[in-house]
């Protein structure tokens, strides 16, 4: 017992480097954000009063917190499902031995080293129906391209966000999804291919099961990247077209320029407390709802 | 059930600088019910070839007949062929129900069916028990007998079966062993079996096909291959301890290499080579000295009871004419009186 706590002096200094940082970066501001969520603050953003923590009720059932709510939901959906399926898809395209393989895998995964920035501004310049390229090519199809382009139709801004989202994170789940697949013993394609097994029924037999876990990981990941996107909402359509805001999701709301609730910190921080139990609640019904149908291999 | 040809197989990987013959002009002919072993040590080609009878490699030059028929262009699929490899390859998602009945399935089989024939085949392999659980919950030895099952499930006309017992302990190896032959007698099956583990090839093979880079070295029933090796290299590869192949000279005054299998060296007073023990290994069933006869290592098999030469001795070792075995000292091949 006595030799414990004799240790004690050097394990705190052990511990001190990750404590400071974790309690700086992450645990202060996050109770700090609590304490802020049930302020009310001035337009000034300066003088702050009292909100009780029946704010945190009354924001969640606002309208405007839930309009967000169900933009970012919408947000995920488009972009996690789709994300997946084109990952899974041009990883399993690029995991063959052919000769020059390695140009498209440098070219799927490069969004990777793309930033939210500049993928936003590669896809607001495609989609300018002024000087973009798509516009001009594709209104044929999709008048709206053109008039009046899709980031100010309300009814496409949000679809034409979640297409750069997906586009900048491509990279990422294509890298992940090659380096699963590269994990699956090969005998069990030959041993599926000598059964008799289709190309089909290899995928989805072999392939499909065997990336579960993978797969799983990864919607986690671009679910929660979707309910915090930010980058190409700012960018592309600033939370608009107004008046529907069709693309004013939770995060915007919290902090972007033309929110509506840009000064007031008190409703910005309970805003994001919300959306960390949110995502919370999201992660854990993921894990617990797919676990059991993903199988671990050892 | 079937025959399997091989015609001049031969299998090159890579191109140019880099290009490795893995099979060299190999032709095999493996009849119906036959039990035929592939045999050499890692590297041989053993594997490719059977990979080759599978579907999974296309040979470079050479043509496969299954049956009759050239399936040099026939997929795995249109092959009959089952295949159960070193790892077993078992689904580790599936049950042991679902992996066997896998193969059913990929045809196309009613549910009902596959689920019958399924529980018929893990039957005969003492799985039955064992059929809803995943691979993962299974033994080394029940997930071979998984991988067995998956293949006899559908009755294929060729079996392969690549070092399947390599992962399992020894004792565990014994038994499957025996089971294995007991197979091959029920299904009446034709068996193309790869081993490094030439006690798998003496014991289980109604035939030996004794590979070494790429080249067929003899083929036989594991017998001929052990009374008659036709080569140098089969000489010494088959029986433990290996042959004695002894250098020009010392055996006979001949140009020819000498080899004689270490149970049938004996000691005598003074006829034969001269030796000296350098050390003696007793074995409980038999003992073995170890001796050198100019510098060159020869192993002398005697039995428990013999009367052993201590270490140091100088003794002589002669061997009777039957069991002296000559080779070309340049081609290594039979040299047959």
């Amino acid at each position: 017992m006595r030799r414990k706590w004799r240790e004690l002096p050097i394990a705190a200094g052990m511990l001190a480097p990750s404590a400071v940082v974790l309690g700086v970066f992450v645990v202060y501001p996050l109770v700090r954000a609590v304490q802020l969520g049930h302020l009310r603050c001035d337009a000034t953003g300066k003088r702050c009063r009292e909100g009780g923590w029946g704010q945190y009720i009354d924001v969640f059932r606002s309208n405007e917190f839930q309009h967000a709510l169900a933009n970012t939901a919408r947000l995920a959906l488009m972009t996690v499902p789709i994300g997946l399926a084109l990952g899974v898809g041009l990883a399993v395209l690029a995991d063959k031995q052919l000769r020059g393989i390695g140009f498209f895998r440098t070219v799927f995964a490069s969004t990777v080293a793309t930033s939210v920035a500049v993928a936003s501004l590669v896809w607001f310049v495609l989609l300018q129906p002024e000087v973009g390229v798509l516009p001009d090519l594709l209104h044929g199809l999709i008048p709206s391209l053109k008039h009046p382009g899709l980031l100010r139709d309300p009814g496409t801004a949000l679809p034409a966000v979640a297409l750069s989202s997906i586009w900048a994170s491509l990279g990422f789940t294509f890298i992940v999804i090659t380096a699963a697949l590269q994990g699956i013993p090969r005998e069990l394609y030959e041993s599926a291919l000598v059964d008799g097994a289709g190309g089909w029924m290899r995928f989805t037999n072999v392939t499909l099961p065997m990336l579960g876990p993978t797969l799983l990981f990864t919607s986690v990941v671009l679910t929660t990247r979707a309910f915090q996107a930010y980058g190409e909402i700012a960018l592309l359509t600033g939370g608009g077209p107004d008046p529907e805001r069709p693309t004013q999701t939770v995060p915007y709301l919290i902090y972007g320029q033309n929110s509506l609730v840009k000064n007031d910190i008190g409703l910005k921080s309970s805003a994001a407390v919300l959306l960390f139990f949110v995502l919370l609640v999201l992660a854990l019904v993921q894990f617990r709802g797919l676990d059991k149908r993903v199988h671990y291999a050892r | 059930m079937a025959q399997v040809r091989l015609e001049h197989i031969t299998k090159v990987f890579g191109e140019g600088d880099a290009a490795v013959t893995a099979v060299d002009d190999v032709s095999i002919q493996i009849d119906d019910r036959d039990f035929m072993i592939l045999l050499g040590p890692s590297g041989c080609g053993k594997s490719t070839l059977l990979r080759i009878v599978a579907g999974l490699e296309a040979p470079t030059r050479g043509e496969v007949f299954i049956g009759e028929k050239n399936v040099n262009d026939v997929i795995p699929k249109l092959r009959d062929v089952a295949m159960v490899f070193q790892s077993y390859a078992l689904y580790p998602h599936k049950t042991v129900q679902a992996n066997i009945e896998f193969p059913l399935k990929a045809r196309g089989e009613s549910k009902a069916d596959r689920s019958a024939k399924a529980k018929i085949a893990a039957e005969s392999l003492g799985l039955g028990t064992y059929l809803d659980r995943k691979p993962g919950q299974l033994s080394g030895g029940q997930r071979q007998r998984v991988a067995l099952a998956r293949a006899i499930v559908r009755q294929p006309a060729v079996f392969c079966m690549d070092e399947p017992l390599s992962n399992l302990d020894a004792k565990l190896r014994g038994e499957t062993r025996a089971e294995l032959v007991d197979l091959h007698r029920r299904l009446e099956a034709t068996i193309l079996y790869v081993t490094h583990d030439q006690v798998e090839a003496m014991t289980m093979g109604t035939r030996v096909a004794v590979m070494d880079r790429g080249q067929l070295q003899q083929i036989g029933t594991p017998q001929q291959v052990y009374a008659k090796p036709e080569t140098v290299f089969v000489a010494r590869f088959i029986g433990t301890p290996p042959m004695n192949v002894m250098p020009l000279g010392l055996f006979e005054r001949s140009e020819v290499l000498v080899g004689v299998r270490p149970e049938h060296l004996r000691v005598v007073s003074d006829s034969g080579v001269a030796a000296t023990v350098r050390m003696v290994e007793q074995l409980g069933h038999e003992t073995l000295v170890i001796c050198d006869a100019s510098g060159t290592r020869v192993v002398v098999r005697q039995d428990a009871d013999a009367v052993v030469p201590p270490v140091g001795e100088e003794i002589h070792l002669d061997a009777g004419e039957s069991h002296r075995h000559r080779f070309d000292p340049t081609t290594e091949r039979r040299i047959e009186a």
